[in-house]
């Protein structure tokens, strides 16, 4: 008998967890803010799915409903992606050591 | 045009770059790095899906023009908003995650052929269950992050929002919302769909409206969980490992900062998840109103302090943030190094409105990261310490956490500010904190009360060193 590729899946999905659960862990909590926005960039990937939606449709049908919703889901991940990275980037830009000069 | 696999293998691909890039945050010299990771991860993903659906038509063109019109908007937040706003940014951020994934899921109801999960009315059970969930907890994450979003900006009350049989209210819902999953499963019909959609919204929205303002980080923390497994219901139903690995990181790392800071606030994790907090009772705040003496002095006793001590730690709390006084500060401690004076920051964990709020606008103000300390690093520091000086922190300084175990803080970790030599206290009044309690150290014999606004005061200081 075959495995349901759900099973799989779940596999993927479970060990996941446990890797984030200790990858997280060893994120030093001053850099807790960054790890929120950018735990808010990458899981706009789900992006994904929304351009496999806005692109199911041909030249007809691009504006039915499943279409504009995907669309519309495109343009909110986006901001997400690209607002969530630079402002990461912004702030990782800030943390500095101490000069040794001083 | 990619095959299945060969893009089941670029997601898997850059699933792991986003594991690498939550990993490099276990520092700041690798944080850049991870970051840099994460961004070629989303950059992996997004071309592979184009190739694999691969119709270059009419289509790309739009949908293009939608990926850059968001990517603009994005682009001007980041750089525009200032660094004391990233809890709103956050918050809004969140909701535009759990709108995406609401988004997504209908598309899939309405045209599942494009996702192969079947046809309209005859969409696959499996698929059907993964889109409810993550339609579900996209629709709670979306409306819940609304209500953060509007109290962290102020334009609703901090306060929270209570009224009798709310969370009789609330169980209801959360148990109608697993009703209607199930027979939406059972009849596929779209109206069920739509009620699902609705009624997740209105759960999302109450759930947040109880929980005030100091709470917050909590709440953050809580809805990025929720964002991420919304993420992952949604990789379910598209079958994309990408989604699946990045729900859970996601998924896990919300629900850690959730544990760190309700372990912060001493309250408990399942209290939390289900939302029924926030109604601390407020009557001790009436109790002890008894007059006692406090010692207030100005800038320029402040100052003469300082001068005088050999070693200075720096509490700043959410009152720093309010008053942008962060670069202020750093040039009163610039000045205090001058003159030989050992400073260091310590941090409490639910300083601020969100988890690590504090070491970000210090960050701004170009203090090194290596004078900034968590709560377990300095707390026994403070012994040694000359002078504490507390700027827009209240709560998290209060010893009643530690001595009287009728107060509804007992048992929070606190700072151990009162035992420095000294204590400046910058505060606008004496009013009590946000956990409604009068905080003892006002009234130490060692405390000395500034009150003024954070920065002009911390200006004001720096004049007089």
């Amino acid at each position: 008998m075959e495995i349901d590729p759900f099973i799989f899946r779940l596999s993927i999905f479970i060990l996941s967890i446990f890797i984030g659960y200790y990858v997280v862990w060893s994120v030093t909590p001053s850099l807790h803010t960054p790890l929120m926005s950018v735990t808010n960039a990458i899981s706009s990937v789900i992006i994904v799915g929304a351009i496999i939606a806005g692109l199911a449709g041909n030249s007809d049908t691009i504006f039915n409903a499943s279409s504009i919703f995907g669309l519309l889901a495109i343009s909110l991940a986006a901001v997400n992606i690209f607002g969530g990275f630079l402002v990461t980037q912004r702030m990782l830009a800030m943390y500095k050591k101490k000069k040794k000069d001083k | 045009m990619l095959t299945a696999n060969l893009s089941a293998i670029f997601y898997l691909i850059s699933g792991v770059l986003f594991i690498l890039a939550l990993r490099g945050l276990s520092s700041p010299e690798t944080s850049r790095q991870g970051n840099f990771f994460g961004i070629l991860g989303m950059a992996i993903a997004v071309t592979v899906t184009f190739l694999s659906v691969g119709s270059f038509s009419t289509g790309f063109v739009v949908v293009l023009i939608f990926l850059l019109i968001g990517g603009l908007i994005g682009a001007f937040i980041a750089y525009k908003i200032p660094m004391t706003a990233m809890p709103e940014l956050v918050a809004g951020f969140h909701s535009l995650v759990g709108l995406a994934a609401v988004f997504v899921a209908i598309a899939a109801f309405l045209n599942p052929e494009a996702f192969n999960l079947g046809s309209p009315g005859k969409i696959k059970l499996g698929s059907l269950i993964e889109m409810s969930i993550g339609a579900a907890v996209g629709a709670i994450t979306f409306s819940g992050s609304i209500i953060a979003f509007l109290k962290l900006q102020g334009i609703m009350s901090g306060s929270p929002i209570t009224f009798k049989g709310q969370h009789p209210l609330n169980a209801l819902i959360l148990i109608s919302i697993i009703v209607i999953t199930y027979l939406l499963c059972s009849t596929q019909s779209s109206n069920l769909f739509w009620i699902l959609l609705c009624i997740s919204f209105l759960i999302g929205f109450l759930l947040i409206i109880p929980i005030g303002g100091a709470d917050m980080p909590v709440v953050i923390s809580m809805l990025n969980s929720y964002s991420g497994w919304a993420a992952a219901g949604i990789g379910f139903t598209l079958e994309n490992t990408a989604l699946i690995i990045t729900g859970a990181l996601v998924g896990s790392s919300g629900a850690i900062l959730s544990y760190i800071m309700c372990k912060g606030m001493n309250r408990s994790f399942f209290n939390v998840i289900l939302g029924g907090f926030g109604a601390t009772d407020q009557s001790a705040s009436d109790k002890n109103k008894e007059q006692r003496p406090v010692k207030s002095g100005n800038a320029d006793d402040a100052a003469f302090l300082m001068k005088n001590a050999s070693s200075v730690i720096i509490v700043p709390g959410y009152g720093m943030a309010v008053a942008q006084a962060q670069h202020a500060l750093r040039e009163m401690v610039d000045t205090l190094k001058k003159n030989d004076i050992k400073v260091s920051y310590a941090i409490h964990p639910v300083a601020g409105r969100m988890p690590g709020h504090m070491n970000v606008l210090l960050a701004e103000a170009n203090v090194p990261y290596d004078e900034v300390f968590e709560l377990e690093e300095i707390n026994n520091d403070f012994v040694n310490a000359d002078v504490a000086f507390v700027i827009g922190a209240n709560d998290v300084t209060n010893p009643v956490a530690k001595t009287d175990p009728q107060s509804p803080i007992y048992g929070m970790p606190v700072l151990d500010v009162e035992k420095c030599k000294s204590v400046l206290f910058v505060k606008r009044s004496l009013s009590p904190g946000y956990a409604g309690i009068d905080n003892d150290l006002f009234y130490k014999e060692n405390t000395l009360m500034l009150f003024a606004d954070a920065k002009k005061m911390t200006e004001d200081i720096t004049k007089n060193l």
